[in-house]
């Protein structure tokens, strides 16, 4: 493996882990529910997007053979990312979670609370 | 196309070749027997599951569609940047909010893919959908002008998908 | 230089899975919990993907596959739960 290829897995590698550790702390530190939901659904997928390029490009320069299965994985949770998500926040729709002060339009204040009937 | 006994013979053309190439990702080769196999596959499973699947999809315009694809992908690249900048800096200076998008789109399979959409890119997560009356609540992280927020994403990601998939076959 | 920096990528998203971890144990919702776990298995599958890389193997692409599809089937299940009160009904 030439040391070009080895800069390029490393770079694919780095920010992968990059984006995954900052989507984590995401949801470490911010401070609602419905806030903390938008670090897993984008950072993590593109952080495991990223490992998935370099893994590809490992195993296809170190076997001299095209290996694309792995692409299954990142095809994968780019589907079920965003349905997880979406199911997650409707469960905490549904208990009508406390939210930030600043959030503007919740849909259960101003006396609206039966509005959000999820069923 | 021929028909049996009320059935057709490829109910779903996408779905059968999105499944040939899952067969062959799958087990990571191109050999002759896998394709034949593959083949196979792609055309029995939606053969006999055609009563599952009420709408057959029709993607009219290809070209738009494929630079929707590309549009999205790049949109999640720079969303991407943009939030971890946004959960690294101050928590104080963010303004979450929550959204109503109205919806013109109409069909089920549609709707999802615009859903799944919005998930994925700038900061902004679908959290309902409230079929009856025709709007998606959508949670953004940092919104400052939410009535451009919806205009932006009605023009960006709902109009492409409304002429790709729904504009011909009313 | 190839191999330090797959054990750098390792100890990161070691990092990440702790903090999951930290949001997993103090809560302060079951939803948040759900959320710790969901983003877990999502960097669990970042890390076997980096493992496999690390030992050279392409054998633990099918565990990743694997925790993937898991993965999906048990958030889905527990916010259901937590939106009706049942599973299947």
């Amino acid at each position: 493996m030439s040391f070009a290829t080895e800069v390029v897995i490393s770079l694919f590698l780095f920010l992968g882990a990059c984006f995954a550790l900052v989507g984590s702390l995401g949801l470490a530190r911010l401070q609602d529910f419905f806030m903390r939901l938008h670090g897993p659904t984008k950072a993590t997928t593109l952080g495991v997007g990223g490992m998935v390029i370099g893994s590809i490009i490992f195993f296809t320069a170190g076997e001299h053979e095209l290996s694309l299965h792995e692409l299954l994985i990142a095809l994968f949770l780019f589907i079920t990312a965003p349905v997880s998500a979406h199911i997650v926040g409707k469960a905490a729709l549904h208990r009508q979670l406390p939210c930030e002060e600043r959030t503007k339009n919740v849909p259960w204040a101003e006396g609206e609370k039966d509005s959000v009937d999820i069923n | 196309m021929s028909s049996l006994a009320g059935k057709k013979l490829f109910p779903h053309k996408l779905l059968s070749a999105f499944m040939l190439g899952l067969w062959l990702l799958i087990n990571n080769t191109i050999a002759p027997g896998h394709w034949v196999l593959g083949l196979l596959l792609a055309w029995a499973i939606p053969f006999f599951t055609q009563s599952f699947w009420p709408q057959s999809m029709v993607i009219n315009r290809p070209v738009l569609a494929l630079r929707f694809l590309l549009l999205v992908l790049w949109d999640i690249l720079i969303a991407n940047v943009q939030v971890a900048f946004l959960i690294m800096g101050s928590r104080q200076k963010l303004n979450p909010a929550f959204m109503r998008i109205p919806l013109e789109l109409k069909q089920d399979f549609t709707i999802t893919l615009l859903a799944n959409t919005i998930s994925l890119t700038p900061g902004t997560v679908s959290v309902d959908l409230q079929m009856e009356e025709g709007y998606l609540l959508v949670h953004g992280l940092h919104i400052d002008d939410i009535d451009q927020a919806i205009a932006d994403i009605k023009t960006r990601y709902e109009k492409p998908l409304k002429e790709i998939f729904e504009c011909s076959n009313p | 230089m190839l191999q330090s920096v797959i054990q750098i990528t390792m100890f990161i998203i070691g990092l990440a899975l702790v903090l999951n971890l930290w949001r997993l144990c103090i809560g302060p919702t079951m939803t948040d919990r759900i959320l710790a776990l969901d983003t877990m298995y999502i960097n669990s599958i970042a890390m076997l993907i980096v493992f496999g890389m690390h030992e050279k193997s392409t054998l633990y692409f099918e565990g990743a596959l694997l925790i993937a599809v898991m993965g999906f089937v048990g958030t889905v299940a527990l916010s259901k739960y937590l939106l009706r009160g049942d599973i299947i009904e």
